[in-house]
């Protein structure tokens, strides 16, 4: 066993090196082969590269699942502005730290597939934005671009090719919503962190006004393996429509939560009994949330029945997202929890759009009225119709978020809300 | 000719100029689509969502205030889809909202208030204690009632792209958020601040000096120039009382859009002030006589015959018609010289957002049209001086609407007849043959001249005070004696016959004015130019 579990269903791609401190060090990086591909990705040309990530079939690892290269051609050919292309890592989901494991054990390999990025759509710049409580993240990834800025990996003239590129590491300041795109181009500017009205699209108007493109840490960590040994080899794992391998960052009650790289289309119960050692104490399980808090929860049936692909999650009504799966056993109080997550959202809403701003915050209220027993069945009615309310309404999808763990509970686990308040209503506390 | 785009909103064809948004577009027939956010004199940041419109083919509901038109794209302001997403909206806003119409400046026009009368829903479901922020003196003549916020950020944005001045900002997030003054300088020293009291949709900006004067359905619009300088913003005058309780701006998009300045808008308590002038005085050595306005006009014109050549000093503070007619007075009874006095600034106060407007460094309205009718300018920057001439005339001096302050009780004692038309009373009138009373602006109709020579119509606010009548009224009918043209009967006739005396009046028809204002004949040179 090496860093806090691995499994043989593994296939470590991204993943290889974690637990491995020397990897950080640009030298061993080096002598591992890296940095190869962003030679490679020279060689090729931007055209290629975007054809080859196209050909992987990538898909945007931040929750989307948009396709890479799609997006990469979406950048405009000849707008004589300067490109941007903006690496997110500001990784806050409830339920997710891949990306900070990126970082922490491979840095190098995030700032090789940034730079072959910026090439691919002809920036000069790129933006690393990275969530500011990741302070050794922070740490490990700044020195890591200091030695690539040392070593001629970042800079001018990089290996001799005539490309410039150049890369700076943004710290955001503690804001959930600085993770949308465009709340964090905004942030970056000196703005406040509030998502933006699209259209424009960044391709169009992103970062200072600029053609940008933003992609997950996640997605641009195995944009250094896709170029290096070909879209095909990507498409090797994972499922036609989803394919590659994903980081699940698994966590909850089961007996080894951590980060596991599987291929996509993995079936979620085998990733909870084998690769995760079964449920903690044996219990029975209750409930998976599998893309991160602002996806449906699914229960233990429709858990039975999904696999974990962007399409096979959609298919059980819930999404992949960002693959954090959240396990919960038959003592997990799922009112709580939804509290709990929706607490979280209200905290964190940027307060631009009243159904998000105000709804929120009341469906916070209520939920909490709920749990504390002094809710009634008309609470529940109210909760679905404003949440109802709160979907497809605002700038950004966070109202969304708050929408979707309270509409799936309420449907599957309506019981428990109800036993929360028949218990209120005995002791006379409604 | 702009590219035209067809389409249909609520079932009617549209035809809009390309990049006109969904919101625009439906004003064209006729539908205002509820919003807080946007305005048009600003950026529109879509973050209210309350102007989201059903656009067929749309995966979402669209903000009518941020999307552009497109050919052949139909759209639904009112369908059950449109109507229950503003009902969802207008609910979320009273999850914290005070609900304290009864006290609130804004009750009666608030946009809160009209559109959950209208669409929102019977009975709210909101059983949580409410937020509370309290109020706080934002300086200047503003006080926040945050509780009433509705959080569309249009003062925010009027302070930071209209004014350019950024004294205000949303701190904190979610709903916590609030608009907040940056630490303790608020908005003292701006010169535009009372325009966000304005924009503010609901009762979260309320005026100080307004502050619980009046109801809203109790005060009556008129439209008016403003008086305060010579940019000549068009307002609204707010009366209740026989009295002037507010100014409020008046859209004109070609001068002062939606705006006016913080002097402007406070600059009205002179026009409630009381102590008026009621009935025609006739003085002698033994003292004044109040006589019916037949009797003093025949006792003038008896006074005049023979009298010798006529000084007048007119006002930039009267209307074109009441100038109008004094020049064909002055003119009727053998001919003289007319000056004025007026107050200047050392520098104009511009509005950055909006260039074009500007309190100017004229502090008068009207002197435009005083240059028109040949009168010039004396004395000085503070509106003294420069009367030694007329003071000690021995013919006929005419004072019209300058109160002569900086006068003393010597002036015009020389005079073979000295008649002073006024609102108030003056010591320098105390020789006065005849003193009239004349009404204000806001107490007739008539026109002003402003600095780009935009000559634009005010209306009837106030009435008059006892037997005060227009100056033009008066001076017409006295010229109209003297063999100058008929009498005009209306301040519409008074512009009419100032066509034909001034040249660049000429052509120019009152209806022509409207309520937009026109442009005077460019061709004509002022006076003095």
């Amino acid at each position: 066993m090496a860093y806090p579990y691995v499994s043989d269903h593994e296939v470590r791609v991204l993943s290889k090196h974690f637990g491995d401190p020397t990897q950080r060090r640009v030298d061993t990086y080096v002598e591992r082969g890296g940095y190869s591909a962003l030679k490679k990705a020279f060689d090729m040309g931007p055209e290629k590269v975007i054809d080859e990530v196209k050909a992987s079939g990538l898909r945007g690892r931040g929750g989307a699942g948009f396709p890479t290269g799609v997006k990469w051609s979406f950048m405009p050919k000849e707008s004589g502005k300067p490109h941007y292309l903006l690496c997110n890592a500001d990784e806050s989901e409830p339920g997710t730290f891949k990306d900070r494991e990126l970082i922490r054990w491979d840095p190098h390999q995030l700032i090789e597939g940034c730079l072959i990025g910026a090439y691919a759509i002809g920036a000069k710049h790129v933006y690393i934005y990275c969530r500011g409580e990741f302070f050794e993240a922070n740490s490990i990834l700044a020195r890591a671009v200091e030695d690539a800025y040392e070593k001629g990996y970042i800079g001018k003239d990089i290996m001799g090719s005539g490309n410039d590129l150049d890369l700076t590491v943004h710290q955001g300041a503690g804001a959930y919503i600085c993770g949308e795109e465009t709340g964090l181009m905004n942030s970056l500017e000196g703005r406040r962190g509030q998502p933006r009205v699209k259209p424009p699209f960044p391709a169009a108007v992103g970062a200072f006004g600029m053609p940008s493109t933003i992609n997950n840490v996640e997605t641009l960590a195995a944009v250094p393996h896709i170029v290096a040994n070909g879209g095909d080899w990507y498409r090797g794992f994972g499922t036609e429509k989803s394919p590659g391998t994903k980081l699940f960052c698994v966590s909850g009650h089961v007996n080894r939560p951590g980060n596991y790289e599987l291929p996509l289309g993995f079936p979620l119960m085998t990733l909870i009994e084998e690769v995760c050692g079964g449920m903690r104490d044996g219990n029975a399980l209750k409930a998976v949330i599998p893309g991160g808090s602002s996806v449906p929860i699914i229960n233990a049936e429709e858990a039975g029945r999904c696999t974990l692909d962007y399409e096979g999650c959609v298919d059980v009504g819930t999404m992949l997202g960002c693959a954090s799966v959240i396990v919960m056993d038959e003592t997990a109080d799922v009112v709580k929890q939804v509290r709990r997550m929706v607490d979280f959202y209200a905290h964190e809403s940027c307060g631009q759009c009243t159904p998000c701003r105000e709804g929120s915050a009341w469906t916070a209220q209520i939920l909490k009225r709920i749990e504390d027993g002094r809710g009634t069945e008309e609470d529940l009615d109210t909760l679905m119709e404003m949440t109802e309310q709160m979907v497809g309404t605002t700038i950004c999808v966070l109202s969304d978020s708050v929408a979707a763990p309270v509409q799936s509970s309420i449907e599957k686990f309506r019981d428990e809300y109800l036993a929360l308040i028949r218990r209120g209503e005995r002791v006379g506390a409604a | 000719m702009a590219e035209m785009v067809n389409l249909t909103i609520d079932g009617h064809e549209v035809s809009v100029p390309k990049g006109t948004t969904i919101l625009e577009a439906a004003k064209t027939i006729g539908t205002e689509v509820p919003h807080y956010c946007y305005h048009p004199g600003m950026s529109s940041p879509a973050m209210c969502r309350l102007c989201l419109v059903d656009v067929e083919g749309a995966p979402k509901p669209m903000p009518g205030c941020v999307t552009t038109v497109m050919d052949g794209q139909v759209v639904h302001t009112q369908s059950e889809q449109a109507l229950k997403n503003r009902r969802g909206v207008l609910e979320f806003y009273l999850v914290n909202h005070p609900l304290d119409c009864p006290i609130c400046d804004m009750s009666g026009e608030c946009n809160l208030q009209d559109y959950v009368h209208a669409e929102g829903r019977e009975h709210g479901r909101g059983r949580e204690p409410k937020r509370i922020f309290g109020r706080d003196d934002f300086g200047g003549d503003v006080l926040f009632y945050g509780d009433r916020c509705v959080m569309c950020t249009r003062c925010v944005r009027f302070m930071s792209e209209v004014e350019q001045d950024h004294r205000l900002t949303v701190v904190e997030r979610g709903n916590r958020s609030v608009i907040d003054t940056f630490f303790e300088e608020g908005l003292d020293g701006t010169h535009w601040h009372g325009n966000i009291v304005d924009i503010c949709p609901v009762g979260a900006l309320v005026s100080k000096d307004f502050l619980h004067k009046a109801r809203a359905w109790d005060l009556t619009h008129s439209s008016s120039i403003c008086t305060s300088c010579s940019q000549g913003c068009n307002i609204d005058l707010h009366t209740r009382d026989n009295l002037v309780q507010r100014i409020k701006p008046r859209e004109n998009l070609d001068v002062n859009a939606w705006w006016i300045c913080d002097y402007g808008r406070h600059n009205y308590e002179w026009i409630n002030r009381g102590g008026r002038l009621e009935a025609p005085l006739v003085r002698s050595d033994d003292g004044s006589r109040a006589m019916g306005w037949g009797d003093a006009l025949r006792a003038l014109l008896e006074k005049a015959e023979g009298a010798g050549a006529v000084k007048a000093v007119a006002s930039p503070m009267s209307s074109n018609e009441d100038l109008g007619a004094l020049q064909a007075l002055v003119n009727a009874l053998g001919g003289g010289e007319i000056v004025y006095r007026s107050s200047r600034a050392e520098d104009e106060v511009p509005l950055k957002g909006f260039p074009g407007l500007a309190r100017r460094a004229d502090l008068t309205p009207n002197a435009t049209g005083a240059e028109l009718v040949g009168a010039s300018r004396v004395g000085g920057d503070d509106a003294t001086g420069g009367l030694e001439g007329v003071a000690s005339h021995d013919g006929i001096v005419i004072v019209l609407n300058d109160a002569l302050a900086d006068q003393d009780e010597g002036f015009g004692s020389t005079a073979a007849l000295f008649v002073y038309m006024g609102t108030h009373d003056s010591a320098a009138a105390r020789r006065a043959d005849l003193v009239l009373p004349i009404s204000t602006h806001a107490e007739g109709e008539g026109t002003f001249t402003n600095h780009e020579r935009r000559v634009q119509r005010f209306s009837k606010a106030l009435d008059a005070p006892g037997m005060a009548r227009p100056a033009w009224l008066v001076l017409g009918a006295l010229a109209a004696e003297k063999g100058s043209g008929s009498a005009p009967r209306s301040a519409a006739e008074a512009f009419g016959a100032l066509g034909g005396a001034v040249p660049a009046f000429a052509g120019i028809s009152w209806d022509d004015v409207g309520t937009r204002g026109a442009l005077l004949n460019e061709s004509v040179s002022v006076t003095g130019d």
